[in-house]
């Protein structure tokens, strides 16, 4: 829907571009003061982020949560499109209203509801079978794993029903079996939706701070973990820097994957226009 | 389209077809099967099995073991299998007035912030909708963005401008509008900032999703027809964008009544709200038989808003 925008509109969106980044934009400027207070301004330095590169705790805690974050983000990847596949492509089956629902609630669940239901599943598990013995890396990235795959199997949905069905059917009629038309069609027509659900799975990861601090064991801290133990007790000019270093990190994925995305569309616009030439 | 049909007509050929087509869904059944198994076990057991323990555990007693709480199935010496259900967490929860209370305050703040997100998100998502094709993908690029970059981050970087010596104070009082410090920090209005900042993509895309999908001729009938702006946003507008105001909604409401981190680092210790009350509860005094209730009472308010949200969400996925 185009027309046009009133005075009104344009005085809101502009309010609110500025609401949201005016924050970020100050928390940038403050992680290149030398002062340790971080609201009183002593100059620019880069004396932060020299103090947390010599920091072993931030690189240890970088280091978990950037495997976490990869190993997460793939399972996810493969555990969503599956589930989008199920939920768009083979219509009715038994029990897809309890799969459909499950795939949603994590959603919108609140954190500690879903950190403290995973801690104690972990807990009994363990007296179970006495697996796993130690929480950390292993209980963190399944945590992950099942809220991440929600977000992606959104993604791959969305792609699905927009795409249609159109290809696969063509190409079963020609006698491509399933396995066939998965690679051939199905796969490379979701690309786009791949990556952006790796990368959203990803970041989702790098992000969670409640979910992972109720299912971690001692020693295994992740870099959000780390993050707000320091930010607890106040401002802490170190932790502009790295939120600097983070937010220019994201900033490059996003864009990665805008342009990615913007591509595929064009592809996608150009494809459709040589196919009704054709026709007509 | 190309006709792929010429090389069937041969009776023969296309009894051989439907054979192969036959043999081929069969693989298709199986192959589908195990697509759709293996998502759905992982989330039956990393994601529905926990509630249940969660709901047991919330039916025992606090006791001093590991983990510390009493097991609800006990064999007696003579094998008799005796069951122990107490409510008395909930009870407990219900009669202690801190928990009520808090409840009661998270709600009044989750449902206050979801208005405002709503109030100003609407606008926003409305003047997205309305620009030019090259500032629309930009713009949406911009509230995007936020939503991509740490949560914990943004709402840390309201920590620095909301402070005593924060950056708001300073500027007012450098600019002489007051004389001493407001306190903003660690208050109730912090929290209101930090979830109206945090959670307004969420009610933002789903407007602007559903306001794409708008047909302007509407507008401009009624235009035509002499309705003023006003009437013409209230009666056909805001009814038409429903589906997105109530799916925005329930993506802000329902995680900030949970809300833990924001009430934590923005509220301090003076606002009550029950993520934070859970977690403490938890982390703190290890009482995991209340800590469990508390969650189960929690998941009971918002299992009404989860399933309204899940109803939506699907009608939104038939529609595409």
């Amino acid at each position: 829907m185009y027309g046009k925008r009133s005075r009104f509109l344009t005085i809101m969106l502009t309010l609110g571009l500025a609401f949201f980044y005016i924050p970020m934009i100050l928390l940038v400027i403050y992680s290149f003061n030398y002062s340790k207070l971080v609201p009183v301004w002593g100059g620019w330095s880069l004396r932060w982020y020299k103090e947390l590169f010599q920091s072993a705790e931030v690189w240890s805690a970088v280091s978990l949560s950037l495997q976490i974050a990869v190993v997460n983000a793939t399972f996810a990847t493969a555990l969503g499109t599956l589930a989008g596949l199920a939920m768009v492509r083979f219509g009715r089956f038994k029990g897809r209203t309890l799969f459909g629902g499950m795939l949603v609630a994590p959603l919108v669940m609140p954190e500690v509801i879903t950190g403290l239901s995973l801690l104690v599943f972990f807990i009994s598990l363990n007296q179970l079978i006495g697996w796993p013995a130690e929480r950390g890396f292993a209980t963190i990235t399944i945590a992950h794993i099942t809220f991440s795959m929600a977000y992606v199997a959104v993604t791959i949905q969305a792609r699905l029903t927009g795409v249609g069905q159109t290809l696969e059917e063509a190409a079963a009629d020609l006698g491509a079996k399933p396995f066939k038309v998965l690679t051939a069609i199905t796969i490379p027509q979701l690309t786009p939706a791949l990556i952006s659900g790796w990368l959203l799975a990803f970041t989702l990861s790098l992000d969670d701070l409640v979910i992972a601090s109720f299912v971690t064991g001692p020693g295994a801290n992740t870099l959000p973990i780390l993050i707000f133990s320091r930010i607890r007790l106040g401002l802490r000019p170190d932790i502009n820097a790295l939120a600097t270093i983070m937010i220019l990190v994201i900033a490059i994925c996003v864009a990665i994957a805008a342009i990615i995305m913007f591509r595929q569309q064009r592809a996608d616009l150009l494809d459709r226009q040589m196919a009704e030439r054709e026709e007509s | 389209m190309t006709d792929f049909t010429d090389d069937m007509s041969e009776p023969l050929q296309g009894e051989r077809q439907s054979m192969l087509r036959l043999v081929m869904r069969r693989i298709q059944s199986k192959w589908r099967q195990i697509v759709t198994v293996i998502p759905f076990f992982w989330l039956l057991v990393f994601f529905l099995a926990p509630f249940f323990i969660v709901a047991k555990i919330s039916l025992a007693e606090l006791a001093i073991a590991s983990p510390p709480f009493t097991s609800l199935i006990e064999w007696t010496d003579s094998g008799i299998v005796t069951i122990r259900l107490v409510f008395d967490n909930f009870v407990y929860i219900w009669e202690d007035s801190l928990y009520f209370d808090t409840y009661v305050n998270s709600l009044k703040i989750s449902v206050t912030s979801t208005f405002l997100c709503l109030v100003f998100g609407y606008p926003i998502a409305y003047a997205i909708v309305r620009s030019g094709p090259v500032a629309k993908p930009l713009l949406l690029f911009a509230i995007i963005l936020p939503f991509w970059t740490s949560f914990l981050l943004r709402v840390y970087s309201w920590m620095g401008l909301l402070a005593d010596q924060g950056t708001i104070n300073n500027l007012l009082i450098a600019l002489g509008i007051i004389d001493e410090p407001i306190r903003m920090l660690y208050t109730e209005f912090a929290v209101y900032i930090g979830i109206v900042y945090t959670y307004m993509p969420f009610m933002i895309l789903p407007l602007y999703a559903n306001m794409e999908k708008l047909d302007n001729s509407l507008n401009e009938a009624a235009a035509d027809l002499g309705s003023k702006p006003t009437n013409t946003f209230f009666k056909i507008t805001l009814p038409l964008t429903m589906p997105g105001i109530v799916a925005g909604s329930l993506l802000v409401f329902i995680p900030a009544t949970g809300e833990y981190v924001i009430p934590d680092l923005l509220g301090g210790g003076n606002v009550q709200m029950i993520g934070r009350v859970l977690y403490n509860e938890f982390s703190r005094n290890s009482d995991w038989p209340v800590a469990a209730a508390v969650a189960i009472v929690l998941l009971f308010i918002l299992v009404l808003p989860i399933m309204v949200f899940q109803h939506y969400q699907g009608k939104a996925a038939e529609e595409q």
